[in-house]
């Protein structure tokens, strides 16, 4: 189930698209071609301080169509997310990303899985785009071992160490002083990789950002700051808790650039252009302009700050699936069908993983007390009452 | 083994085994079985009452108990003095030639040589990359040096002083303590985190601060506190080697101690607590500056006829109970000389776990002595007041006595 561009699917071959002469019976493969395609982005990029990218960007058939089925899964993980909430088998905090997966799967295609990213509480989809399973991740909102954090983390604490995926944090902007110390890690090593660091509007105006970005300026670190501004924080909108609201700006002496984060493609090519920069050249700001279409997290009804008409519009003109289904269809490398059909699998491979992660195990009383320490040097936890809740670690 | 009343030695042995290259498990020695108590008679029969902040009129305050030397008894043949600054620069020196992985990150410690001179001469030896002179936003670089560790690095994080660590408190208590954990034991946070704290000369309050009670409830973290320079270098090459994130206690008046420590590597077991003097009546658990104020109280209550066993507990989180346990379980008697605020210091944690745990072995309530509850003063006088000074310790442990 890797989501990476090099997808289960046959190698390529160029396949006449002449749909209409086979027989329905036969399920078609859809275009599995690697040809280079060139697309616009229908929105300019603004820069700070630097040269905007090219609007063109250069794709494939097959990655459009990975977009889409990557796409498709987010939006569903996330809705099944919702339904479970609602059924309280999901508890506590669940921050959702149905409007935003465009920024997920356009980064991941910029990117390899050496580059880290770390992101804030809205993780799900960050997760799954860096190949984490649809199973770990309904586990761990459940609460069951088989979670990503072994169900100790929850919705808000996502990682996954051999994808570089670094989480998951619940308090806003924390994450900012972590992700430019991967960024230092990489230049301490002298890998040839770079940090992406997701934040929010509403981190935006978290001292330790400048505090960060000051450091990784000063040392030339290589990490890019992803600011998706949902222009939301919370309930507050941006033009309420931010006299500057060009993010994208705010670094002063750190290049900038803003983004239609409703479209994959642009955010593939704002990425790819953010690394060959932070690499050369230090940090960079991206501002990914993107929406949320659910609150701020489940326990927010997410109309009390917006109208129902707002959301509505930007679904029917910004949504990124519907964009990614529309250039798929003008394209011609799908048809309407095959869009559906692929959509029904997709809610087939989410509901069957909900049923085993509904299945599988809670954990272990004795878990409470499993790493909590490192048990190099003989260090012991203990409960509350040492007489008995003591434990001896393995 | 029958108490001696008269003239106990007070041979300061430094307890810690010499196990070079190889961390040592906790030393579980054999004491004896429970001996007999014997009855101190003391030679003040005068009652006094529990203020801790009435002073013999006979005894001279002595503010200045870091003077005291410590006798040590140097394990091996050879060994080389030098300053408690000097041996963590030692300590951390080996550690970085040893591991290319270990960094140094924090104020002025690169060119300037650090505020208290512990990472002198590093920046020049191993680079700008490796000892990393940080702008001031200790929220910002706790941040960084967490983050660097999930990937592997180890950053030795310095807080100028420990006050200005409150800064990054939701890095250390949200980041550093519990990834580990919430990662479901996916990322490991080898941090070391350091710096003076403490009450020194008339600093003022903001940076005579002690954050030992503060940080013990994060979970994740283990905590030591260093007091004489052959613990210092152990401590700080164990705490660098633990996969663990390890929160370093210095005291910026004891850095200037001189003692001689041995010439081949050694480290000392980062939980386990040190028996400075062993005896009979009485078990004082102290740590940091106020062990030399208990060592000097000591010598007073040898010359009156106590022996008190004194155990510098080192280890902050967790407690060393196996040490404390059998030290309470032979002398049924405890007190706690500490530096924290009574509010929720260290103490205040010790004296619980020792009431849950071996109160069937307690003669007496545990005594615990701290700091009071005020901000330090700057005026010398009333910062004296403070602080617990041998005085007290003198009389609360005859008072324990009788």
């Amino acid at each position: 189930m890797a989501l990476s561009r090099l997808s289960l699917r046959s190698n390529s071959f160029l396949k006449p698209l002449a749909a209409t002469a086979l027989p329905t019976s036969i399920r078609r493969h859809v275009s599995t071609d690697t040809t280079p395609i060139t697309i616009e982005t229908a929105v300019p990029f603004t820069s700070h301080l630097c040269e905007a990218p090219s609007r063109s960007v250069e794709t494939s058939s097959e990655e459009i169509l990975a977009f889409f089925r990557d796409m498709a899964r987010m939006r569903r993980m996330e809705i099944a997310a919702d339904s479970l909430y609602k059924a309280k088998l999901i508890r506590g905090f669940c921050h959702l990303y149905d409007g935003q997966e465009a920024l997920a799967v356009g980064m991941e295609a910029a990117i390899t899985r050496k580059d880290a990213i770390i992101t804030s509480y809205r993780d799900h989809c960050t997760f799954l785009g860096r190949g984490g399973e649809l199973v770990d991740a309904f586990s761990e909102l459940m609460g069951r071992k088989r979670g990503c954090s072994n169900g100790k983390g929850g919705s808000m604490h996502f990682y996954k160490k051999d994808a570089s995926f670094y989480g998951g944090h619940g308090i806003v902007g924390a994450q900012i002083p972590l992700g430019c110390g991967l960024a230092f890690a990489q230049k301490y090593s002298k890998e040839e990789n770079v940090t992406f660091t997701l934040y929010g509007d509403g981190a935006a105006n978290q001292g330790q950002l400048f505090e960060a970005l000051n450091i990784a300026a000063l040392w030339d670190l290589p990490a890019i700051l992803v600011c998706e501004n949902n222009h939301y924080g919370m309930g507050t909108a941006t033009w309420r808790s931010a006299k500057s609201p060009a993010y994208f700006k705010r670094g002063d002496y750190v290049p900038g650039l803003k983004v239609d984060g409703m479209d994959a493609l642009a955010v593939k090519q704002a990425c790819k252009f953010a690394k060959e920069h932070a690499l050369k050249n230090g940090p960079i700001i991206l501002e990914m302009d993107t929406y949320r279409y659910h609150g701020h997290s489940m326990s927010d009804p997410g109309s009390t700050y917006r109208t129902r008409d707002e959301i509505s519009g930007v679904r029917q003109v910004r949504d990124p699936i519907e964009r990614v289904r529309k250039l798929l269809l003008s394209h011609d490398i799908a048809t309407e069908k095959e869009l559906k059909d692929m959509e029904k699998e997709v809610r087939k491979e989410v509901d069957d993983a909900v049923a085993q992660a509904k299945e599988s195990p809670v954990p272990e009383p004795s878990e409470l007390f499993t790493n909590m320490y490192v048990k190099d040097c003989g260090v012991e936890s203990f409960g509350a009452d040492r007489k008995e809740l003591k434990v001896t670690l393995p | 083994m029958s108490a001696t009343i008269h003239g106990a030695a007070t041979a300061l042995s430094t307890f810690n085994s010499v196990d070079s290259k190889k961390l040592i498990s906790p030393c579980r020695t054999n004491l004896p079985a429970r001996s007999k108590r014997c009855i101190v008679a003391g030679s003040d029969a005068s009652k006094r009452s529990g203020s801790r902040l009435r002073v013999g009129h006979s005894q001279k305050l002595i503010p200045n108990a870091v003077a005291t030397k410590a006798d040590t008894s140097v394990t091996t043949g050879t060994g080389h003095e030098l300053l408690l600054f000097e041996a963590l620069q030692e300590g951390l020196e080996e550690e970085m030639d040893r591991d290319p992985h270990v960094c140094v990150m924090g104020e002025d410690v690169g060119h300037y040589g650090g505020s208290y001179k512990v990472t002198k001469g590093l920046a020049d030896k191993f680079g700008d990359l490796r000892v990393l002179d940080t702008p001031i936003c200790e929220n910002a670089f706790t941040g960084m040096g967490i983050g660097a560790a999930m990937t592997g690095l180890r950053p030795v994080i310095e807080g100028m002083n420990m006050g200005f660590l409150l800064l990054a408190f939701n890095q250390i208590s949200n980041n550093c303590g519990m990834l580990h954990y919430t990662s479901g034991g996916q990322f490991t946070i080898p941090v070391v985190i350091r710096g003076p704290g403490g009450v020194g000369r008339q600093l003022g309050a903001e940076h005579s601060q002690r954050l030992e009670s503060y940080f013990q409830s994060i979970p994740g973290i283990q905590m030591v506190a260093c007091s004489t320079p052959y613990n210092a270098k152990g401590l700080m090459k164990a705490a660098i080697r633990s996969e663990n994130p390890v929160i370093l206690f210095e005291h910026v008046l004891l850095y200037n101690l001189k003692e001689s420590i041995p010439d081949e590597e050694y480290i000392c077991n980062l939980e386990e607590a040190e028996m400075v003097r062993p005896g009979e009546h009485i078990t004082i658990l102290t740590y940091s500056r106020m062990r030399y104020h208990v060592m000097q109280a000591a010598k007073t209550l040898v010359n009156k006829g106590y022996d008190p066993e004194v155990i510098d507990i080192r280890s902050l989180k967790p407690f060393d109970l196996y040490t404390i346990g059998n030290s309470v379980k032979k002398t049924h008697r405890v007190l706690i000389v500490e530096e924290c605020m009574r509010t929720g210091g260290i103490g205040a944690s010790l004296t619980a776990a020792i009431n849950e745990n071996f109160n069937d072995y307690l003669d007496a309530p545990v005594m615990c002595l701290s700091s009071q509850d005020v901000p330090t003063p700057y005026a010398g006088t009333l910062e004296e007041w403070t602080v617990v000074q041998p005085a007290q310790i003198v009389t609360a442990v005859e008072q324990l006595c009788q």
